[in-house]
């Protein structure tokens, strides 16, 4: 199909380069340098989807980030990415694109059925309709809902691209690239300081790219060009194109979001898809221009009608005739600098002028050009159903309120222009308090809270010779107090046309007896008679009509339609728009991906993997690992074809009849040093510290203030004045910040030093009856004997050359020690011990046999220790000293802590000795009690016990210590179990601890 | 995202820091007698000020240090920092 719709000549496209895409299935040319919306409108394509609630056929109404309509699947590279604006989308080669909420195409709509049920669908809907009856919710009304609306459909595939995230200081940052953004940019570059100006289109320039302007003896667009041009060179500037900022948060930070490769086909090797910058700037200054307003009249949202600076830009940037009978329908001079184009490009344009007798430099060369102009005219609606055929037009009375005898006119397309809203979103963001400006109907930024400067058009400034000198002297002044460098620069010379006063009218009433949809949202498929029933159900707060009738909650936040539902409301309410007051803009400005977002914190990258040293060992030897925090651990050694649970067993096992060995690098451990650690550790543990002695470790809970305990481990006193405290694996990050709290808020005076030495060590368990032979056969030089190295006890060696802590520490309950060497040594120790393991049937353990160990053992850990117990809880209450004060002792005496019910640990069997009970289970005295069944205790850990070949269990339960032998149910509603269960001792394997001191 | 001076390294962004709570709270003197009011008023009772308040931070991504920032909750602008164990005038 031949580009009917392009003109000759003219444009920024490269005319030399044709790519071929496909719109709906279908085969179209374009140029490089068209979007996805001019392509398509040059093919003369104009209906491009249906609206969100009624399928009313949508086509192009803006030419960039402000459109409403034009949404579209994207298919690129194998890839599909939903809410795409055609406006914004570049065309590459063999670009793919589909229409949304079209079922089942966009010709052919069942949704449209919605049309004729308006009824069905008022302000409100989601809260009135479809709530009756409920049994219809599922089953009927949500299907009906999910099908016929949505904006696309999400890839449910891995995303293969790439995105990155990068972090960035300036003096100045600046959005937007139109002649404020270009005057500004430019004055602070020449006083050295560092700038970033960014633009979200891919042609820098803004509305020079459009308009019909002088400055300094060149086009505006020549001048654009020539200052983007010296601005690349300087290497204090950063230029972006296709990069826009859409977030402004605290202290000056902003957010830029970069299409890298949205523009090609494919991205290309080691390039991002797109690259987030966070840019934290001494000054801001936002030229973010301004978005035409729609005036509103029936059947506004026809397919042709649009903005016509929209109009003006498809003609003069891609070469594109939006119609080629248009009628231009404004309230202002902008609609005529449309009409001049089109004029320009032989197209003869009538204009419709809300106006009475407008008079300026504009409009005289609009009539030099015979433009046939009608005045106190408006459109009434536009006629025509997939495409604007004709236009419904008559005069109008001075009040606004009359129309006058209906005339029916043929055009193709209909370019609207009801002046100019400011785009202050960024300003707002920041904390800027708006202010409405009376003479151009819309609000501007007010008192800045941030260091930002809202210039040029977002500033509510149309003249082009008042934002270039508004903004060479921000951008000046700026950079001076930062770099203290004045190249006073000249400012060049405007030539412009003057304009005149626009005409403060924005909805066309509705003439006798018919009753056209007049909308204010177009993507939310909002009108004026929703926004009036909103008001008159009671609706006051703006904030709670936009909520009510979803105006300007689309994707698009109400670029164009906000101003004029603010009007509405106003004029229904007989308040002035700054009463009524502005919703709340939040960022993102516009859409952005959430892989953008994500950044390259993904899968494997969401968070490091730390690795033991002796990790390649386990790799080698079978292990199946598991996260343990951002630790990998060996969860069990495969045999054959064990299972999890066979392994575990048979290790768990081998420790109590044997030896084993267990990789326990991943404990935390801090190096306590100082003159006063002693004293630290008295008052951070709970139990006593100040007469242990050199070569000596001891198990301390420590408690949060509030009694809590927060962790468990053992320290050991490793000379006068330095002790290695272990913390468990989870706690390690949070226990060093709190002995630092202590020591540098709370008791600053104790001389004490702590530093993480985790990495350090890498650290084996050796455990089992065996254990101390092995020790022996490690260390031939040392007495390792039960007198030599006693329980707690800690000693230094030799082993084979590397040197080595050995502390004689339990958690097995086992007769058990852990050898600590450096990291660097840890492989070695580790394939040492298994050599010389060999004697005595050594085999490693995973984590899966070390909790079967603990908890048949009753020791409690994470799962116990779980942020809701107290030492008592957890039969820990022997080391609570009596006599000196520690962190959270006071909290203890709490009545609900020293009730006589308590919760405590106890051990749980199930009655039939077989089945397991699953962890989470509740305790309940009678499984067939009514709900919600008191909840007596829950199960915290469960394991098969190897010593009795029985499951086992551990439990947190009220009244605890009275409980055992008494006959409970513990209930696993997600796993539909009902265990009958005796309760008993937490110590169900050697309950005197005589293992670990034998 | 907040921008903290840190006493000890500088200006540093937000993700550098953990939030410790307010920082005009004093625990009470070990080994002495405190009534229950007085321990929840240390361990649970807190303002929720809107407006200027003293709080902890800790420099957990850099100097490990903990500081006192004097921040306004509502406006999130941040007056003064100050290091642990200056004294806030
Ligand atoms: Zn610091």
């Amino acid at each position: 199909m031949s580009q009917a719709f392009r003109i000759g000549y003219g444009g920024l496209v490269n005319r030399d380069k044709k790519l071929s895409f496909k719109f709906n299935g279908k085969s179209y040319f374009g140029y490089e340098g068209d979007t996805l919306a001019s392509a398509l409108l040059a093919n003369g394509v104009h209906l491009v989807g249906r609206s969100f609630k009624y399928h009313r056929p949508r086509g192009f109404f803006g030419a960039g980030v402000d459109e409403p309509y034009a949404i579209v699947q994207l298919y690129r590279n194998g890839e599909t990415e939903p809410n795409i604006k055609a406006t914004e989308q570049e065309l590459f080669e063999g670009l793919e694109a589909k229409s949304v909420n079209c079922w089942p195409s966009v010709n052919f709509d069942i949704g449209a059925i919605n049309n004729f049920l308006k009824i069905f669908l008022p302000a409100g809907f989601y809260y009135k309709t479809f709530m009756w009856p409920k049994s219809f919710w599922y089953r009927i009304y949500e299907p009906f809902i999910r099908k016929a609306a949505g904006l696309g459909v999400v890839s449910t595939k891995h995303d293969n691209e790439r995105y990155e995230h990068k972090y960035e200081y300036c003096d100045l940052l600046i959005a937007g690239s139109g002649p404020s953004g270009l005057s500004s940019a430019y004055a602070a570059a020449k006083n050295g300081a560092s700038v970033i100006l960014a633009e979200d289109k891919p042609r820098f320039g803004g509305s020079l790219l459009t308009s019909d302007v002088n400055i300094g003896n060149q086009s505006g667009k020549d001048w654009a060009e020539g200052i983007i041009a010296e601005l690349k060179t300087m290497p204090n500037v950063v230029v972006k194109n296709r990069s826009q900022i859409f977030g402004y948060y605290d202290h000056n930070m902003l957010v830029m979001s970069e299409k890298v490769s949205d523009h090609l086909p494919k991205t290309k090797k080691y390039h991002p898809n797109k690259r987030l910058w966070y840019i934290r700037a001494k000054e801001v200054l936002i030229s973010s221009g301004s978005i035409e307003r729609p005036i509103v009249f029936g059947n506004n949202d026809t397919p042709g009608v649009m903005l016509s600076s929209a109009a003006k830009e498809y003609l003069k940037v891609y070469g594109v005739l939006v119609g080629k009978k248009p009628l231009v329908f404004t309230n202002n001079d902008s609609g005529y600098e449309t009409a001049i184009e089109f004029k320009k490009h032989g197209v003869d344009p009538i204009v419709l002028d809300s106006r009475k007798n407008p008079k300026s430099e504009i409009i005289d060369e609009a009539k030099n050009l015979a433009i046939n102009i009608k005045n106190s005219y408006v459109v009434v609606a536009a006629q025509g159903y997939k495409k604007v055929k004709r236009a419904d037009i008559a005069s109008i009375s001075d009040d606004k309120k009359q129309l006058g005898k209906i005339e029916s006119i043929n055009c193709d397309c209909i370019c609207v222009s009801g002046f100019w809203t400011p785009t202050i979103h960024l300003a707002s963001q920041s904390g800027n308090k708006t202010k409405f400006k009376e003479e151009i109907d819309a609000f501007v930024p007010g008192v800045s809270k941030q260091n930002e400067t809202t210039l040029g058009s977002a500033n509510g400034v149309f003249s082009l010779d008042e934002t270039l000198k508004t903004s060479f002297a921000a951008g000046s002044e700026l950079s001076k107090k930062i770099t203290k460098n004045d190249n006073n620069i000249a400012i060049p010379n405007v030539v412009e046309k003057k304009s005149s006063q626009h005409d403060k009218f924005w909805c066309v009433p509705l003439p006798k007896g018919k009753n056209y949809k007049r909308f204010l949202d177009f993507q939310n498929d909002v009108a004026v008679s929703d926004i009036e029933i909103a008001l008159r159900e009671g609706y006051r707060s703006i904030e709670h009509v936009k909520r009510y009738t979803t105006l300007g909650m689309a994707t698009d936040q109400g670029k164009t339609s906000n101003l004029n539902g603010l009007q509405l409301v106003s004029e229904i309410e007989n308040k002035v728009v700054p009463a009524v007051g502005h919703t709340t803009f939040r960022p993102p400005y516009t859409p952005v991906s959430i892989g953008a977002i994500v950044g390259r914190e993904v899968g494997k990258h969401s968070k490091p993997t730390r690795k033991s040293p002796m990790h390649s060992w386990h790799e080698k030897n079978n292990a199946v690992f598991v996260d343990a925090g951002v630790w990998l651990r060996p969860r069990f050694y495969k045999r054959g074809n064990e299972t999890l649970f066979e392994a575990s067993k048979r290790e768990a096992k081998n420790v109590r009849t044997n030896v084993g060995v267990c990789d326990v690098t991943t404990l935390g451990k801090i190096d306590v040093k100082g003159p006063d650690a002693a004293e630290l550790l008295n008052r951070v543990y709970t139990n006593a510290w100040l007469k242990l002695p050199v070569g000596k470790a001891r198990y301390g809970v420590m408690l949060r203030e509030d009694g809590i305990v927060m962790d468990d481990g053992t320290t050991t006193r490793i000379s006068e004045n330095h002790y290695h405290m272990t913390t468990t694996t989870a706690q390690a990050a949070n226990v060093l910040s709190h002995l630092e709290y202590y020591l540098q808020l709370v008791w600053p005076d104790l001389n004490v030093n702590v530093v993480s030495t985790t990495e350090q060590w890498a650290g084996a368990a050796i455990a089992g009856p065996k254990s101390r032979d092995l020790l022996q056969k490690l260390f031939p030089n040392l007495n390792v004997s039960n007198e030599g190295l006693p329980f707690m006890g800690y000693m230094e060696g030799d082993l084979f050359g590397v040197k080595a802590r050995i502390f004689r520490i339990s958690f097995s309950g086992e007769l058990a020690y852990e050898v600590n060497v450096e990291s660097d040594n840890g492989n070695f120790m580790w394939e040492k011990i298994m050599e010389v393991g060999e004697d005595f049937e050594i085999q490693p353990y995973g984590t899966e046999a070390l909790s079967t160990l603990r908890i048949e053992m009753g020791h409690v850990a994470g799962s116990e220790l779980d942020g809701r117990t107290i030492p008592y809880d957890n039969a820990l209450e022997g080391l609570v000293s009596k006599k000196k004060d520690f962190i959270g002792k006071r909290s203890l005496l709490r009545s609900a802590f020293t009730a006589e019910d308590r919760q405590r640990i106890v051990g749980v069997v199930p009655l039939d000795k077989k089945t397991s009970i699953p962890e989470g289970s509740h305790l309940v005295k009678d499984a067939k009690a009514p709900l919600p069944n008191p909840k007596l205790g829950h199960i915290s850990a469960s394991c098969w016990s190897v010593e009795y070949d029985n499951p086992f269990s551990l439990a947190i339960l009220k009244n605890g210590k009275n409980m055992i032998g008494e006959k409970l149910f513990a209930m696993s509603p997600l796993k539909n179990k009902v265990i009958p269960v005796e309760i008993v001792s937490s110590h169900y394997v050697d309950p005197k601890g005589e293992r670990v001191r034998s | 995202m907040l921008y903290i001076n840190c006493p000890h390294c500088g200006m540093r962004s937000q993700n550098e820091f953990s939030y410790g709570g307010d920082a005009s709270v004093k625990r009470p003197e070990l080994n002495k007698e405190v009534s229950d009011q007085e321990w929840d008023d240390f361990v649970y009772n807190r303002k929720s000020l809107r407006g200027k308040h003293l709080e902890l931070w800790q420099h957990i991504s850099g100097c490990r240090q903990w500081i006192k920032v004097e921040r306004d909750t509502s406006t999130h602008e941040i007056f003064r920092t100050f290091k642990a164990n200056e004294e806030v005038a």
